[in-house]
């Protein structure tokens, strides 16, 4: 499978709101499990319960949104539990979304989607309110993300977007999975650990 | 110039620069429990990768786990099932398991300290956000994800950004009934739940050094719901008095390097900061959250803000929160019925906690008010066997309280204990966010264990200085 990240496009769905905690994104009863399968059906539970009582409808389960791979959220979102659930959730909710436009995320969150190979690339307010309005009104708009020239677009109009030097070279490149990476240093690893006060006995 | 802490760590812990700019950081202690480590050892096995540093990663079991009988196998098959894996994982990789019917199991992040593996100097991670209460050592420690709890098995390094550093300082003395867990309600209700997205969190100021260890854990345990993945407080007597003589802690003729070692960690006094923000102790009094962020938070003396209090930005989630709450902007904070009260987790959980509880009720003959289910769980058997010894259990259960089982229990109710329906509890735990405790429509408000306890005699929110005569 390729796993550089350089342009990806597909349908949006957005998801308004500040502080979207990972509580809200995968409520922790479904947490019980050793695994991750199955989470994407349970993505946001009771928030779409809250909503559907009050006789409205979430993003998540509105048929116009079925198809989207992109996510556009505002700010801090993510933020609360470290669990990985809540991003796995996301991944295989409907087609799978594979990139999280937002105002700010949350840093625990933010560093396993660099994990997961998911971009979590950042955009202004005015842009935020911009494409989740493109997409609201026309739900089967294309957005295409653009990490090389930092720039996403949607109904023929183009905005920029930013994502860190670091991680945005790990998506271009396709190495975002860290663990290969790490362990290239095995090396490296055991003269850092050798050289730490605690583990060579405060030998100096 | 100088160096702060953060840095100096840092520094340490770096193995390298990676390519794509990050670092590639050590770990020198590694945590795991039951919830987010089971996927990171298939994910280990799938890629035939072994664990590297088997005796740097210690296990418990606290989130799942009933805290009314521990017996085994638990009632819920999925608890059962979780547990038999990390008990399978641990074992099949030489990890150090602290297990409940070994009566050494507790909250991973009270067990921790407990043991003396948290040490100054550190680098501490766990696929736990509340990772951050070990920076009250000095360590530097964060939490992960799950396919990071893979990264660190396999190699036990991360990649990780360098962070900035805000010294927060608070100066002062603390008044009467007003504790850590008020310092830091407060602080997190002037910075905002963003507000340390991207830092590193100092604590420093009198205030701070005056803590004992176990106050300074409940500061920097709720770093992360200000936004700060990390917090610590400077290293000092305190800190080695806590420290000497537990299991893990350095021995022998050890102990005075690292003290000496660890004191050259302490930040520099030219060390230049990213941001610097100071409040004064005084200042603070009991805090009460109302709303569904750590950040919506009011002094018990005072009401619920009016929307015009905030920013245009802010007011969506306020007006959210107003109606999750079923709250009135302007409306006393006193006198709002509670449920549930909850005195537990890795915020509130320890020794000192239950302590300064059963001070404030022994020989008072006051009793939880009918109607309200009020329950004391400590954060480990080691807290649990303390409690029993000084006849704690006994001062709670006479007051009306359950007194349980050691585990995570109702901060996110994993477990059998839940709210039900639009149940609110007066709860000591680190987050209020909607349906955390068990109910999608539960209702919790945070608050020191002291403003728990008045809360559970009155049945109602109430100025734990006045019920208790703190004066
Ligand atoms: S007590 Fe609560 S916050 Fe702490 S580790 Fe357990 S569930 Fe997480």
């Amino acid at each position: 499978m390729d796993s550089t990240r350089i342009v990806l496009k597909g349908r949006a769905i957005p998801l308004r709101g500040n502080d979207i905690d990972t509580d809200r994104i995968i409520p922790a009863r479904f947490l019980k499990t050793v695994t991750f399968d199955g989470l994407g059906d349970h993505a946001f539970e009771d928030d779409k319960l809250g909503l559907k009582a009050e006789g409205k409808t979430h993003a998540f389960e509105d048929p116009r949104f079925a198809e989207a791979t992109v996510l556009i959220v505002n700010k801090n979102f993510g933020c609360g539990s470290s669990r990985e659930h809540a991003p796995q959730a996301i991944v295989r909710w409907g087609k799978g979304i594979n990139i999280i436009l937002g105002e700010s995320f949350a840093e625990i969150f933010y560093g396993t989607g660099q994990t997961l190979g998911v971009p979590c690339p950042q955009i202004t307010s005015d842009v935020a309110e911009k494409l989740m309005s493109a997409v609201e009104t026309d739900p089967s708009a294309e957005v295409t993300v653009d990490l090389e020239k930092r720039a996403v677009s949607v109904a023929g109009q183009t905005y920029a977007l930013s994502i860190p030097d670091g991680p945005r070279k790990s998506f271009l490149e396709g190495s975002w999975d860290s663990t290969g990476e790490l362990l290239s240093a095995r090396d490296a690893i055991r003269a850092t650990a050798a050289r730490l006060p605690y583990v060579n006995g405060y030998a100096g | 110039m100088g160096k702060t802490l953060y840095e100096k760590v840092f520094e340490r812990h770096a193995v390298r620069q990676l390519p794509s700019g990050q670092y590639q950081l050590f770990m020198g202690l590694h945590l795991i429990h039951e919830v987010t480590s089971p996927q990171a050892f298939s994910m280990l096995e799938d890629r035939k990768l072994t664990v590297m540093f088997p005796e740097r990663t210690f296990a418990t079991v606290d989130h799942i786990i009933p805290t009314t009988s521990q017996l085994r196998p638990y009632k819920d098959d999925l608890s059962e099932q979780m547990m038999v894996e990390l008990e399978k994982n641990t074992k099949k990789h030489g990890v150090r398991f602290f297990a409940p019917d070994k009566a050494e199991q507790g909250i991973v992040h009270v067990i921790g300290p407990e043991r003396g593996l948290t040490q100054p100097g550190m680098t501490i991670c766990c696929g736990d956000s509340h990772t951050s209460t070990h920076g009250a050592f000095g360590a530097l420690a964060f939490g992960i994800g799950t396919s990071q709890v893979r990264d660190v098995l396999a190699t036990q390094t991360l990649t990780m950004d360098r962070l900035k550093v805000r010294r927060i300082e608070v100066n002062g003395k603390l008044g009467p009934g007003v504790y850590a867990k008020d310092v830091i309600l407060y602080i997190i209700q002037k910075l905002g739940v963003q507000g340390g997205v991207g830092f590193a969190y100092e604590y420093a100021g009198d205030t701070f050094d005056a803590m004992t260890m176990d106050e300074r854990m409940t500061v920097c345990n709720m770093s992360i719901e200000g936004g700060a993945r990390c917090g610590y407080v400077q290293p000092d007597q305190t800190t080695y008095d806590f420290l000497k003589g537990r299991e893990y802690a350095p021995k022998a003729e050890n102990w005075e390097r690292a003290v000496a070692d660890w004191n050259s960690l302490r930040s520099d006094a030219d060390a230049v900061y990213d941001d610097v923000v100071k409040f004064d102790a005084a200042q603070i009094e009991p805090v009460v959250t109302w709303g569904i962020t750590p950040s919506q938070s009011t002094g018990v003396s005072s009401t619920i803000p009016t929307l015009d209090q905030f920013s245009a930005d802010e007011k969506g989630s306020i007006e959210e929160a107003y109606q999750y709450m079923s709250f009135s902007p302007g409306q006393a904070i006193q006198g709002t019925k509670i449920d549930v009260a909850f005195i537990g987790s890795c915020t509130n959980g320890r020794i000192s906690d239950l302590a300064e509880v059963v001070r404030l009720l022994d020989g008072k003959n006051l009793k939880v008010k009918e109607g309200v289910r009020a329950f004391v769980v400590p954060g480990s058997h080691e807290v649990k066997r303390q409690a029993l010894a000084l006849g704690y259990d006994k001062v709670f259960t006479d007051a009306g309280f359950e007194f349980r089982e050691p585990g995570c229990s109702m901060c996110l109710a994993m477990n059998p204990d839940k709210l039900k329906g639009r149940e609110l509890s007066a709860s000591t735990s680190n987050r209020n966010f909607k349906g955390r405790q068990g109910s999608p429509q539960g209702r919790t408000l945070l608050m020191s264990p002291a403003m728990v306890a008045a809360a559970a005699i009155r049945g109602e929110i109430a100025d734990s200085r006045e019920v208790f005569d703190q004066h």
